[in-house]
């Protein structure tokens, strides 16, 4: 038999990703929508013998074509022969709910419907009855619970039996859609036609509803219980700021820095030894082994380290945005955000941000506006990510022994303190014309599903592995080959290789900012094509390679080390921290400057980003240090 | 009386939507005259509000609840 191919279909917040992930398991493959940034998600798994292909549809409100998300949906439903196209409805919000599914009734479309969080109407109180849902609307329906083992066989079960065919419109919904299309032709202008049909589509729901769903008891929901403490009142930002500090906590102190040292410690020492040992007794080429040890183990393995900080930043925000609680960090920070130019719904991919800025990026997809778009877009990767954090840590630890954990969080403080000024200048200049909107959900508080947090970690967090394995593989391989080679070939000393030429071109820039050594610009340099390789950079120049860590938790040791070589005479504690500044604001990585041209939408838009934010990075590095002379620093 | 004149605890009913960007996504998300809504909260620093509206709970802009003309009831 051939492949049963199924679409699902539904609002946001119904619990679609989850049943997604219940049914396809890790069997998935996410991709691109042609064309659009839009996650095209499809599953595969087998049941009585039956291969079945699920595709999870983006959730959607409506399907009136006005997003690239509805315009998917509407265009994949019409175009595609599917065996079944599930509507997931969460049934304690059935009512919004069915908007969609006459929508879908209405351009013809067979539907199975899904009434998901079943136990969730029953705990507000409502019935809803199922076999009158089916009467009136002539669809197939069956009844889940989301987060079930039962319910995933209870749906392939259908999937497996029902045949669409038997399926008709009824009278009620056929008498509905003769009256849409009567608006249709009438004649009358094409908003007040839209706006009509609307409320056509809310009477027939306001029918079913009638018939088929109880209110037995209403009282406050545990949500609103919830909300009157973490969306209310003036406890609502402590508690904001509490939970931030805590996600950090775990990210950087509690759970994944510890992970990272025992990685760092694991590819630093037993794994390099091991594969130079086994280099030596294979008798490999002193340049080869020279490769592979200092350039690429040094180089991705430096990468590596960061992975399970970000991973775990990732989870802790998957969580928290799975249990409702993001919505509600969008609703109490708007009018802050707003004051910035931004919306509230930018915290998340904000939050990101200080992970790694490729899917901060990507996650301002979710922002109504273009606006909210571009500006999120073009101020994110002005904050600390995990790559930035080591370079800060290592010249903190070098020039302010004493103060070196302030000195690492003015930095911090400074990037986002560029981003608003970045965002107020661009709200109020490139985008002065557009509007911002924000219409925001509050979905009930939940325990999110395990496996659709995992899996959202994954999706946001492997385009770090994929950038350690490809672009740092390569960059790693090259600044060894341009520090080690000159024209002549091999070069004798380091400061005659094409780095050293390449850096002593950049480093006139510098000229004014108390770092202009070779050194400097080509960690410069090295540091466009990716943060981490700043400060192994600075090490294999400085001639203190081996020794020097890349982990934050290290810089204190690296420090040491750095300060008996020439690096610790090559700046003053002016001129470093000058280069930290500009190391914290300039130019993005190659990567996200790559995701930037592909969510902005254009060369232009990367291009503009990469030459803005060197020209802030230089500007304020150079005020910096010219100020902090003439203050006599 | 506009929605951005509510407080929290009150009741209306929606008597028309004025034109906006927002108005036809409004209305898709089941905010129609004759509609219920209930005013919930407003965040702490006063906007956005929440609005429970068809047994869900909905966060708009006050500037926005400007548009939206409406009727205490109950």
């Amino acid at each position: 038999m051939s492949t049963l191919a199924v679409a699902l279909t539904g609002n946001p917040n119904t619990g679609k990703s989850t049943i997604f992930n219940e049914l396809t398991g890790a069997r998935q493959k996410i991709g691109n929508w042609p064309g659009v940034t839009v996650d095209k998600k499809v599953g595969y798994t087998r049941y009585k013998d039956r291969a079945i292909s699920v595709v999870d549809l983006p959730g959607t409100y409506s399907i009136n074509a006005r997003s690239p998300e509805e315009k998917i949906v509407i265009d994949f439903l019409m175009h595609n022969k599917l065996d079944l196209v599930v509507d997931v409805v969460d049934s304690s919000n059935i009512e919004r709910n069915l908007f969609l599914t006459v929508q879908l009734l209405e351009k013809g479309i067979p539907l199975l419907i899904d009434l998901n969080m079943q136990d969730e109407a029953k705990k507000r109180g409502m019935k809803v009855d199922a076999k009158r849902i089916e009467e009136i609307i002539g669809m197939p329906v069956v009844e889940t619970v989301g987060r079930d083992s039962k319910s995933r066989e209870k749906l392939l079960d259908v999937f497996t039996t029902t045949v669409m065919e038997r399926y008709h419109i009824t009278d009620t919904i056929q008498e509905h859609i003769d009256n849409v299309e009567a608006l249709q032709k009438s004649g009358m202008p094409e908003y007040m036609v839209e706006e009509k049909v609307i409320a056509a589509r809310y009477a027939l729901i306001d029918r079913i509803m009638e018939q088929a769903v109880r209110f037995e008891h209403v009282g406050a929901t545990q949500s609103e219980k919830i909300d009157s403490v973490l969306a209310n009142g003036v406890l609502a930002l402590p508690i904001f700021l509490v939970m931030m500090y805590a996600v950090f906590q775990i990210t950087f102190e509690w759970i994944g820095q510890p992970i990272a040292d025992a990685l760092d410690e694991f590819i630093g020492g037993t794994f390099t030894d091991t594969v130079a040992e086994l280099l030596t007794s294979w008798e490999v080429a002193d340049w080869m082994q020279s490769l592979i040890l200092d350039g690429v183990i040094a180089g991705v393995g430096g990468v590596l380290t960061f992975v399970p900080l970000i991973f775990i930043l990732f989870f802790c925000l998957s969580f928290l945005d799975g249990t409702g609680y993001m919505a509600r960090v969008a609703f109490i920070m708007d009018p802050i955000m707003r004051r910035v130019g931004l919306t509230g719904k930018g915290v998340m991919p904000l939050m990101m941000g200080f992970g790694c800025a490729v899917p901060a990026i990507m996650g301002a997809r979710a922002l109504d506006s273009e606006k909210d778009r571009m500006t999120s877009i073009l101020v994110t990767p002005f904050l600390t990510c995990g790559a930035k954090l080591p370079i800060m840590a290592l010249f903190a630890a070098m020039f302010f022994p004493d103060n070196a954990a302030n000195v690492v969080f003015l930095m911090y403080v400074i990037g986002v303190v560029m981003a608003i000024v970045a965002a107020k200048l661009l709200g109020g200049t490139m985008f002065k014309d557009k509007g911002s909107t924000f219409l925001l959900e509050l979905p009930p508080y939940r325990i999110p599903a395990m496996k659709t947090v995992l899996l959202e970690t994954w999706d946001k967090g492997k385009g770090y592995l994929v950038k350690a394995g490809t672009i740092i593989f390569a960059m790693s391989v090259l600044i060894w080959f341009l520090s080690s080679y000159n024209m002549d070939g091999p070069a004798e000393e380091m400061s005659e290789s094409f780095l050293a030429s390449m850096g002593s071109a950049i480093s006139h820039l510098f000229v004014l900012h108390g770092f202009a050594t070779w050194e400097s610009g080509a960690a410069v340099l090295s540091g466009i094509l990716a943060k981490e390789t700043v400060v192994s950079t600075m090490g294999i120049l400085y001639g203190i390679d081996g020794e020097v860590s890349t982990e934050a938790e290290d810089a204190v040791e690296t420090a040491e080390i750095m300060l008996g070589s020439s690096m610790g005479t090559a700046f003053t504690t002016l001129s470093a921290f000058a280069f930290m500044i500009f190391s914290q604001l300039y130019t993005p990585c190659a990567t996200a400057l790559g995701t930037i041209k592909k969510e902005a939408g254009g060369w232009k838009w990367m291009g503009f980003s990469a030459l803005y934010m060197f020209g802030i990075a230089w500007l304020v590095s150079l005020v910096v240090y010219q100020v902090g002379r003439l203050l006599g620093f | 009386m506009t929605l951005k004149e509510g407080k929290p605890g009150m009741n209306f009913t929606v008597l028309s939507i004025g034109d906006s960007e927002l108005k036809e996504r409004l209305m898709t998300m089941g905010l129609i005259p004759g509609t219920k809504i209930k005013v919930l909260r407003s965040a702490p620093l006063g906007d956005p509000m929440a609005i429970g509206i068809r047994s869900y709970n909905l966060a708009l802009r006050r500037e926005d609840a400007e548009k939206i003309e409406v009727q205490q009831a109950g």
